[in-house]
């Protein structure tokens, strides 16, 4: 049984169908990384598995169990998948370290001492132990994605869905970010990520997936995906970024 | 032959205008915390998905922005009665700022909400919470930070605005100036004396609201 | 109270209602007239006219509209100057929005930013030109909205004019109430011409507003 399956997905925007019958398993550890070119519909899935979007057709699998589209079960979903986006979107009018121990304590009801120390875990792991006491706004963009990271994972979900991390970034901060993702990687984090950082990508990942209009179009070992892209598409796309 | 000024006159009544202004004061508090609690409620009910509650939250914002506080008040103190509804002059009076207050709190703090990033809601509803959890614990902040100094001017608005809840006999300060000049006939003087007291009423309460402005919105962290 | 019907009830409503309109209208133009004076004295940048008009702002923001209208009513007589009801609550209503108009309009101006200053400037346009070609049209388009939005405050402030006696449409119904005895459906007839007065002006100022910020975008 995989952690996350998606079968047949589909959405659309009005007229505009953006999803086209997307099949994904995600197994427990894998690290899969998204990648196609803009507007091929990388971070609407990403939503979707996130249950953000509504789709219109298609079933979502978490851990053996259907997603309705009730409000609890959106919310049972959420518990399970975690998400990181691009903007960070830290909550202004709470330092670091209430920023992660707002969501355990009135969603899971921890204890504030219990969830205190989860993220002071949490941030310690992102490099933060000497900022908890700050403000989103007293912190470099490197800083707050890494703040979000720890304010996802001080939830436990099994999955963390990344949407273009490290694109808000200044290249100078883009590594510190990535070094985080890195090492949650390596620790066996489940992780589902859109990049436009193909050389960490192939690196790091388990698996390519390739979407164009709409599709998964390939899908596959980085390597093998690189080294003999199936379609003309996926082709350009390599060739493109080169 | 010109007139001679006799502000004077006034010194015998002072503890009257004293009682206005506390009656003014509890009228301007009461309206205030229970005007902008209903409208944050209003303005959550604007927000919420629920159509029907929504349309007729905003047709009570538009009934009471269109039509005159003076008006509203003579409704609920003369008219409410034939509906079995019998209130004392402060009790309408205090019902009226309320109501009034209520409405356009609604449109300021749903204001405010609708300034909230869509990222900020996204990243709460990814860390699972609710929407009675976003709302309280990600959204009501910063927006009411947001549109804080409009709130406050509103509060103001109807601060001011209750002097004429004199007319349905509400003891407040400009029912004071009225039975004063009735009694020592130095109208000018009285009203000029009732304006100062409202302008310094006035300034106090902005300042009042700009200090408890900060005490909400400041940075402290309780950990 | 029988021989009240309800059309009985509207029909002399509505003759009020005509002196509202028309108080309305008066404070509003002479206002806007005033207004406009008080501004153009304010950006033309004497520090002390600048802090007087401040202060008058300030004034007629800090007090009730209701002691303003009993300071000109009781007060002009003092000084020799007897006025009728309807005068007084003319006055007092046009120096009230004269002031709020002309705060109104400040903000548009001063939301020109300054390279727009600086850029007809270095053209070589003296203040005038300045304002008749660069400023005041960008301005006098935000300054349309916020405007027809101030006109309903202006409509609804003169109920307070009521209170000093001049018969307008909340006296009238004071006055239809206490003949008939149904102050229920009279103060709602009234609230409902209000609203019918206000609410296309409402929709008219957002609607305005809607159609600047898509132009602005
Ligand atoms: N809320 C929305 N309403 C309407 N159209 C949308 C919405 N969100 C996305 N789209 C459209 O859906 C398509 C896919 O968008 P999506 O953001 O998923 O692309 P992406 O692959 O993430 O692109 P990028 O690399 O630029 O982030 C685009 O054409 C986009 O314009
Ligand atoms: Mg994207």
């Amino acid at each position: 049984m995989s952690l996350v399956e998606l079968h047949a997905i589909h959405k659309s925007f009005g007229e505009l169908e953006v999803l086209k019958g997307i099949d994904l398993k995600i197994e427990e550890g894998q690290v899969i990384a998204l990648i196609g070119k803009s507007g091929s519909g990388k971070s609407t899935l990403l939503r979707t598995i996130n249950g953000l979007e509504t789709i219109n057709d298609g079933t979502i699998m978490v851990a053996g169990k259907k997603v309705g589209d009730r409000d609890t079960d959106v919310l049972t979903l959420r518990l399970n998948v975690g998400m990181v986006f691009q903007q960070f979107n830290l909550f202004p009018h709470y330092t670091a370290l209430e920023n992660v121990m707002l969501s355990p304590q009135v969603v899971k009801k921890q204890s504030k001492a219990e969830a205190k120390e989860v993220a002071e875990e949490m941030l310690a792991k992102v490099g933060l132990a000497d900022k908890m006491m700050h403000y989103p706004d007293q912190l470099s963009g490197g800083q707050q994605q890494r703040v979000a990271i720890a304010r996802a994972l001080a939830m436990k979900p099994r999955v963390l869905l990344c949407d273009e991390v490290t694109s808000a970034l200044d290249p100078e901060l883009v590594n510190e970010v990535l070094a985080v993702v890195r090492q949650l990687a390596e620790e066996g984090m489940t992780l589902v990520m859109v990049t436009h950082e193909m050389r960490f990508a192939r690196e790091v990942c388990d698996k390519l997936v390739f979407m164009d209009q709409g599709r998964i179009h390939e899908s596959g070992a980085p390597e093998e995906v690189f080294a003999n892209p199936k379609t003309s598409e996926l082709a350009s796309f390599v060739g493109g970024l080169a | 032959m010109a007139y001679k000024f006799d502000f004077g006159a006034i010194v015998p009544h002072w503890e009257l205008l004293l009682d206005g202004v506390v009656l003014t004061t509890e009228l301007t508090v009461i309206g205030a915390v229970v005007g902008v609690s209903l409208g944050t409620l209003g303005a959550w009910a604007r927000a919420s998905r629920a159509p029907v509650i929504s349309q007729i939250v905003g047709i009570y914002v538009e009934l009471i922005r269109n039509t005159p506080f003076l008006v509203q008040l003579f409704f609920i103190f003369f008219g409410l009665p034939a509906l079995g509804v019998k209130l004392s002059e402060f009790q309408a009076a205090v019902l009226a700022m309320i109501v009034n207050l209520g409405a356009y709190s609604t449109e300021i703090i749903r204001a405010g909400i609708l300034a909230i990033p869509k990222g900020q809601i996204e990243a709460a509803q990814s860390l699972a919470m609710n929407r009675v959890q976003i709302f309280r614990y990600v959204i009501i902040r910063p927006a009411l930070k947001k549109i804080w100094p409009a709130l406050s001017s509103q509060i103001v608005i109807v601060m001011l605005g209750s002097s004429v809840c004199s007319q349905i006999a509400a003891e407040e300060l400009t029912f004071a100036a009225n039975y004063i000049q009735a009694v020592n006939f130095r109208a000018f003087e009285v009203y000029f004396v009732a304006t100062a007291l409202y302008l310094a009423m006035s300034v106090l309460l902005r300042w009042v609201l700009k200090i408890f402005g900060n005490f909400l919105f400041e940075r402290r962290s309780h950990v | 109270m029988s021989e009240f019907t309800l059309w009985d009830i509207v029909y002399n409503l509505l003759l009020a209602a005509r002196w509202t309109v028309l108080l309305s209208l008066t404070a509003f133009v002479l206002g806007g007239i005033v207004g406009l004076l008080l501004l153009m004295v304010r950006t033309a940048g004497n520090p002390w006219v600048m802090r007087l008009v401040r202060g008058y702002v300030e004034l007629f923001q800090g007090t009730p509209l209701l002691m303003q209208l009993f300071i000109v009513f009781f007060g002009l007589p003092l000084i020799g100057i007897d006025v009728s009801p309807w005068i007084a609550a003319m006055l007092g209503l046009t120096l009230f929005t004269s002031a709020f108009l002309t705060e109104i309009w400040r903000g548009c101006v001063e939301s020109i930013g300054l390279g727009q200053w600086e850029a007809s400037a270095s053209l070589g346009m003296n203040f005038r030109q300045q304002m008749r070609y660069i400023i005041l049209p960008q301005a006098l388009r935000i300054a349309v909205p916020p405007t027809v939005g101030f006109s309903v405050q202006v409509v609804k402030g003169t109920a307070v004019a009521s209170i000093i006696g001049f018969v307008e449409l909340t006296k009238a119904g004071t006055m239809i109430t206490n003949a008939t005895y149904a102050p229920f459906t009279v103060y709602g007839c009234v609230a409902v011409m209000y609203f019918l007065i206000c609410f296309p002006l409402s929709l008219y100022a957002r609607h305005l507003e809607g159609k600047l910020r898509h132009v602005a975008r």
